[in-house]
């Protein structure tokens, strides 16, 4: 037996110290569709609590749409379950142009190719479009699946400080030997929530002659005026020359992603990107939700707007309430508690209090910065938040750091 | 070799350090396995050690080990390129 005690054993001690440091994930198990209003059980075993979901990806709440559900069922009658096949062979229906095609239109770019997934997007987009001669300048806090891509990728890798333009200006100087350059960059960053200066990375990308990489996965579907995204917003629509983002946050949530951009690039992912090459074309009744999702927001702003005074409003009522929230515009509203422990007792406190908000702490994030990330849906309705706030400001009262400095909490609780 | 550390040391405070911060790392400061510096962003520093000596540091040597401090960079250095 290949497996023997042995392995185990050490597969067992590798398991404990993950426990030990921490970090081990459990997953908390969802018993109803994804909403603002969720049933969880947790820990596994326990019994189900309502809660309100503080920390979807459910960004304009078209996960459980009545219309995006009705489109996918549809597909699912039309064009059945499952194609058994990568694109190229016999796994390309017309539902899949027709959703590259609206993806193209709504994100202003010439060409668009789908993926299983933006992960996968990222993992296979690098390699399928530079090689030894090139060089990728990524922000240092893009997200994993863009540095797993990089290190699949021939190219050089350099990087540079988080939004720090006068850094990556140095990069750009320093590179200008190398074939082509890219700058990489996520359009909004997870952990923070704060937007990339996109329109001084394309001043940059132009004086140095550089590409411009953007991965708009937080940020499809709301940021902009029209929910175009962080070039929308930034000013800059068609001079992205890659825009990678998913299906699974904003738009539906199902599953899949994509790469927008140049069409030549896009063609280069067709040949070579090997996530598309060897995985199988995204489910026929995920296409069709997700072509009905792109429908709706391409009709109307209403989902996207109703986001954005969801989020002012929470800001505002943590602000008010005396917590540290990271500055910002975007839904993703961390609450800092910089301590880690605090950072999970206190989303302990608020799961008692039917809140549903996940802390995080080193090393998801720098050390010293733990915080409790909470995200705003379009499907919150005021009463959530007000609930939610409440939740919050009884907690906050519980571990005494309302209107606290940083300092103060750092010298309750430690770093 | 104070030489070679001293602008290891200037390099890793420039790159890694925000403006602002105050944090003390000295020679022997756990760069990588301390959290100032991870495996991500380390790659600049290799590329500055390579184009400041005009030498190629192969992917088998830049472990976080070796890069974790300054004192292990300059050992390296020193080892492989004879660098003072």
């Amino acid at each position: 037996m290949a497996f023997s005690e042995k392995v185990r054993e050490a597969y067992q001690q590798d398991l404990e110290s993950i426990r030990e440091g921490g970090i081990f994930k459990e997953e908390r198990i969802i018993c109803a569709p994804q909403s603002s209003e969720i049933e969880v059980e947790f820990p596994v075993g326990s019994g189900r609590k309502k809660v309100i979901n503080m920390c979807a990806n459910n960004y304009l709440g078209l996960s459980s749409h009545p219309d995006v559900i009705e489109a996918a069922r549809q597909g699912l009658d039309h064009r059945g379950y499952g194609m058994s096949s990568v694109r190229f062979i016999c796994g390309t229906q017309d539902i899949h142009k027709e959703l590259e095609a609206k993806l193209t239109r709504f994100l202003g770019t010439e060409d668009t190719i789908l993926f299983p997934s933006c992960m996968d997007a990222n993992a296979g987009v690098f390699e399928a479009v530079l090689g030894e001669q090139d060089v990728m300048i990524a922000d240092r806090l893009v997200h994993a699946s863009i540095v797993d891509g990089m290190r699949l990728c021939k190219a050089q890798t350099d990087n540079y400080k988080h939004s720090d333009m006068g850094h990556l200006e140095e990069k750009l100087q320093f590179h200008q030997k190398a074939r082509f350059r890219m700058i990489i960059t996520d359009g909004s960053f997870s952990m923070d929530g704060d937007l990339a200066k996109l329109d001084k990375i394309v001043e940059l990308a132009e004086k140095y002659n550089a590409m411009v990489f953007l991965d708009d996965s937080h940020a499809t579907g709301f940021i902009g005026k029209t929910g175009r995204g962080t070039h929308e917003h930034c000013g800059v629509m068609g001079k992205i020359d890659i825009i990678t983002t998913t299906l699974g946050k904003a738009l539906g949530g199902a599953s899949g992603g994509c790469v927008s951009g140049r069409k030549e690039l896009v063609e280069m992912c067709r040949q070579k990107a090997r996530p598309y090459l060897f995985s199988n074309t995204i489910p026929p009744v995920v296409v069709s939700g997700a072509n009905r999702v792109l429908d709706i927001i391409s009709r109307t702003t209403e989902r996207r707007d109703k986001l954005e005074r969801n989020t002012a409003f929470w800001r505002k009522g943590l602000t008010d309430a005396g917590f540290i929230i990271k500055e910002g515009e975007t839904p993703i509203v961390p609450v800092m508690l910089f301590n880690a422990k605090l950072s999970q007792d206190m989303a302990k406190a608020l799961y008692e209090e039917g809140i549903y908000a996940v802390g995080f702490f080193f090393p998801v994030v720098p050390k010293g910065q733990a915080r409790i990330r909470t995200q705003l849906s379009a499907s919150h309705e005021q009463h959530h938040l007000e609930k939610a706030l409440d939740a919050f400001i009884k907690a906050g009262r519980k571990f005494d750091i309302l209107h606290k400095t940083k300092q103060e909490i750092v010298d309750k609780y430690g770093l | 070799m104070s030489e070679l550390k001293k602008i290891i040391l200037d390099y890793v405070k420039k790159e890694y350090l925000e403006e602002g911060d105050d944090t003390e790392i000295t020679n022997t400061t756990p760069l990588i396995s301390g959290g100032i510096v991870d495996s991500f962003s380390m790659v600049s520093l290799k590329l500055f050690l390579e184009a400041k000596y005009n030498i190629s540091i192969p992917d088998a040597k830049a472990t976080p080990k070796a890069f974790d401090s300054v004192d292990n960079i300059a050992n390296l250095l020193q080892k492989e390129f004879n660098i003072q």
